[in-house]
């Protein structure tokens, strides 16, 4: 079996890069049989993949454990569920769970695109396969799913496994990495077909259009990976915190910056023909740094809570990342003259510039994150000495750059093109503006001002919702005075009609409550007490007593259970029982974390131990005020990223703003 | 070309701006990785600069008194309790310590050297020895009995 899982991915391969051989001489040489032939092996690879994948899976529900990675990362006594994701448990597993969806991507490009663009796709199809053969040569020579533990070899019983983590064993544990992966793996594709666009010389942006499905729903898998990956560090891990800035998270985050940032940039090219160059440097940015997360999570090159292994896998890494690098910016400056702009800048005080300050601040954003990341890295490469930055480092920097990204998410979307006049400048901001300033006022007569940087973001958020609820008012109310149907049937209408703005919208507002739930950070309390049952302590409004401490024991792990009585003045509003168990198969304690969950916020106690006379209980207890806001931002946020997903009712033509003169003179392609 | 200038400006005060936090945040927040041996040779700089010391707990030494942890930890996963290289440690910040912290796991500790000599933590980070993949030594093994 395991012969046959190692052999199919030895065949993918070589037909991997048959495949990327197959397609470009077939171009060179203008025989389509060999680009055909090409895409072909395309669908052989994911059929040999998905082989491979199947046997993997087989083996470690079945529980064969002479394999060396089932018997790292599968348990017997596990539920089926978690023996399936014991597939992307460790490292050879992922990836070839990598590889598989690159595989699956290629494949459905492939097949959708198999009588479009041909002049682009054997290209296409060459980028995508020469990433896929990046990491086949990883699992087929370097790191094998299918070794086979040497003391199994003879028959002999090599135990129950090792199983996975206890604090894995969790339901977004379950689809966190693998939307990740989605997202990761997504952002080759419109980076391959930016590459066949700019090998073949467009100078237009047929590459944009096709992937724009593309890269939306792949940068909606990326975003519920991380939200997922934060809701269960909240919920699980017993601090209550989400996001620790740890080199593994910031991985995550960096591609996804500077996509957020393609997504707002792709806009101007389409409409005004600006920011070509541009576009192609942040499309092959969020691919490397998806391959460089890849990296960093995959090779233990930063120290991190995530602890994967050291792994021979590095310097594999670093140099396709090199040779990447330099072959996407060889290309992008030879076809410079193919991207030149249509238009310039009129005004300080335009879309335009919104569009291009917005990519300034998340490119900054993204460099310091990348340079916090890699500082001990760096530190001791040039001081000798290995020293990192942590939490506080990153907060001073991106809470400044987050604010200024709210501000823009009110004010872009209301600014004219080309230039704005301060007449309209007011009739569109004077109330979002009054009604952050008045709130802003009220929450400092309430002693918010102690902490000005969230009564500045309470005031953004307060002034962003402003502006998006004037834009579906003024839409909703047009169409229903000429239609005469109520305000929110318009409202739906008004969406159905340009679904690209008006889900944008959506998405924004799911941003602006996360950032109410980010900033709800700035008011926690917390308190840890040693308590005997009976005993009762104070945290904020809240008085917690302890009326039991039970334990007990089951198969899988012993366990110790607290109760503890919340009651706010006289009013007692429920019981929660935080627990510690011990797993005896991994000997590993876990904390069962109990949390009221409220919107306006969080009631979180961990039974963080017992005191050495076990007598009494240490708890940690904490308010997080708000912080169901994020998830609900997570909500309203994918909501809206569906939405941009729906064909708008009313086909958009996205006539050009021309300038005359200036647009012919730039469009002229010299060849 | 007046708009570009003014464009300039803007982008110049805003890289500016973030410059300085960048800089500002690095000399605010920065930690030096050092080992037990490192922190015991560094003398009284141990007790100004902020550090992130790497060992691992010896067993059993792990005594929790109230809202403050401490425990010793040594360098030299090998040894366990042999290991003469030792530090203690005492940990008394608000986040609980994780569950992956227990005996012999790999504890990172971050804070200063306290004047009496043990360290005074401010954060503690740990990773199961056990749990974890297993070094790429064995794997590189694995790989070849399978191939």
């Amino acid at each position: 079996m395991e012969n046959i899982g190692a052999l199919s991915i030895l065949l993918a391969f070589c037909l991997a890069v048959y495949a990327v051989i197959g397609s470009v001489i077939g171009k060179l040489k203008k025989n389509p049989f060999l680009v055909v032939s090409g895409e072909r092996a395309v669908y052989s690879v994911w059929i040999l993949l998905s082989v491979a994948s199947g046997l993997l899976i087989y083996s470690l529900i079945t529980g064969d454990f002479r394999l060396a990675y089932v018997a790292a990362h599968s348990d017997q006594t596990m539920p089926a569920i978690y023996k399936f994701t014991a597939w992307w448990g460790g490292q050879e597993g992922s990836l070839l769970l990598w590889a598989w969806l690159l595989a699956t991507y290629s494949a459905v490009v492939v097949f959708t695109n198999r009588k479009k663009f041909r002049d682009m796709m054997p290209w296409v199809t060459a980028v995508l396969m020469t990433t896929l053969t990046f990491f086949l040569i990883l699992i087929a020579f370097v790191l094998s799913p299918f070794g086979v533990l040497e003391a199994g070899r003879g028959n002999i019983v090599e135990g129950m496994g090792r199983g996975l983590n206890p604090l894995l064993q969790y339901w977004t544990m379950v689809i966190h990495p693998p939307m990740l992966y989605l997202g990761y793996v997504g952002f080759t594709v419109p980076f391959a077909f930016a590459m066949g666009s700019l090998i073949t010389r467009q100078p237009g942006e047929a590459w944009i259009h096709t992937t724009r499905r593309w890269t939306i729903v792949t940068w909606l898998f990326q975003s519920t990976g991380i939200l997922l990956g934060q809701g269960w560090a909240y919920a699980v891990l017993g601090w209550g915190g989400y996001w620790a800035w740890d080199p593994v998270e910031n991985a995550s985050l960096l591609p996804w910056i500077t996509a957020t940032a393609f997504l707002h940039s792709v806009m101007m090219q389409e409409k005004k023909g600006m920011m070509k160059v541009w576009n192609m440097v942040l499309i092959s940015g969020t691919f490397f740094l998806c391959i460089f997360g890849t990296f960093l999570t995959r090779s233990g090159v930063v120290s991190s809570v995530h602890a994967f292994a050291q792994s021979p896998i590095g310097k594999y890494f670093v140099y396709f990342l090199a040779i990447g690098i330099a072959a996407t910016l060889y290309m992008i400056l030879d076809r410079m003259k193919y991207l030149k702009s249509e238009a310039r800048l009129e005004s300080v005080v335009s879309r335009e510039s919104s569009f291009m300050f917005n990519n300034l601040i998340l490119v900054a954003s993204c460099f310091a994150v990348l340079w916090g990341t890699l500082f001990p890295v760096i530190s001791e490469a040039v001081t000798g000495e290995k020293i990192s930055v942590d939490a506080p480092f990153f907060n001073r920097i991106n809470i400044p750059i987050g604010l200024g990204l709210m501000l823009l998410t009110g004010v872009g979307p209301l600014i004219a093109w080309r230039r704005s006049s301060v007449e309209s400048l007011k009739r569109a901001f004077f109330w979002p503006s009054i009604a952050a300033l008045v709130l802003m006022a009220a929450l400092a007569v309430f002693g918010v001002y102690e902490h000005p940087y969230a009564l500045v973001s309470f005031g953004l958020c307060m002034f962003v919702t402003a502006t998006i609820s004037s834009e579906f008012w003024k839409g909703s109310k047009a169409i229903s005075a000429k239609s005469g149907v109520g305000l929110i049937p318009s409202a739906i209408e008004l969406t159905h009609r340009n679904t690209r703005r008006y889900g944008g919208y959506l998405v924004h507002m799911g941003i602006v409550f996360m950032f109410i739930g980010y900033t709800g950070a700035a008011f926690n309390q917390d308190v840890t007490k040693e308590v005997a049952p009976g005993g009762s302590f104070q945290l904020g409004h809240y008085n917690l007593k302890v009326t039991n401490m039970q334990q007990g024991e089951n198969d899988n792990y012993t366990w110790q259970k607290l109760s503890v009585e919340a009651s706010r003045g006289s009013q007692t509003i429920g019981t929660l029982e935080p627990a510690k168990r011990f797993y005896k198969s991994s000997q590993q304690p876990t904390s069962e974390v109990a949390i009221r969950r409220r919107l306006n916020e969080d009631l979180y106690l961990n039974f963080a131990g017992v005191s050495n006379d076990n007598q009494r209980a240490v708890i940690q207890a904490y308010v997080f005020p708000l912080v169901s806001w994020v998830w609900i931002g997570y909500w309203v946020l994918a909501i809206g990223t569906l939405v941009c997903l729906i064909p708008s009712k009313v086909r958009l033509s996205y006539a050009r703003t021309q300038v005359l003169g200036v647009a012919e003179k730039h469009a002229k392609v010299t060849k | 070309m007046k708009t570009y200038a003014k464009f300039g400006a803007l982008v110049a005060v805003i890289l500016g701006v973030l410059a300085w936090l960048t800089l500002g945040g690095i000399s605010e927040s920065k930690t030096y990785f050092k080992t037990i041996t490192e922190v015991k040779q560094m003398g009284d700089k141990a007790q100004t600069q902020r550090l992130r010391v790497d060992g691992y707990v010896v067993p059993g030494s792990i005594v929790r008194n109230g809202a403050e942890v401490s425990f010793i930890m040594h360098q030299n996963p090998a040894m366990r309790a042999a290991d003469t290289v030792r530090m203690k440690v005492v940990y008394r910040g608000i986040d609980p310590l994780p569950d992956t912290f227990k005996d012999d796991a790999q504890a990172m500790a971050d804070g200063k050297l306290g004047a009496d000599g043990t360290f005074q933590a401010s954060k503690i980070q740990a990773k199961c020895a056990s749990k974890y993949e297993a070094k790429p030594q064995m794997k590189t093994d694995a790989n070849r009995a399978g191939m």
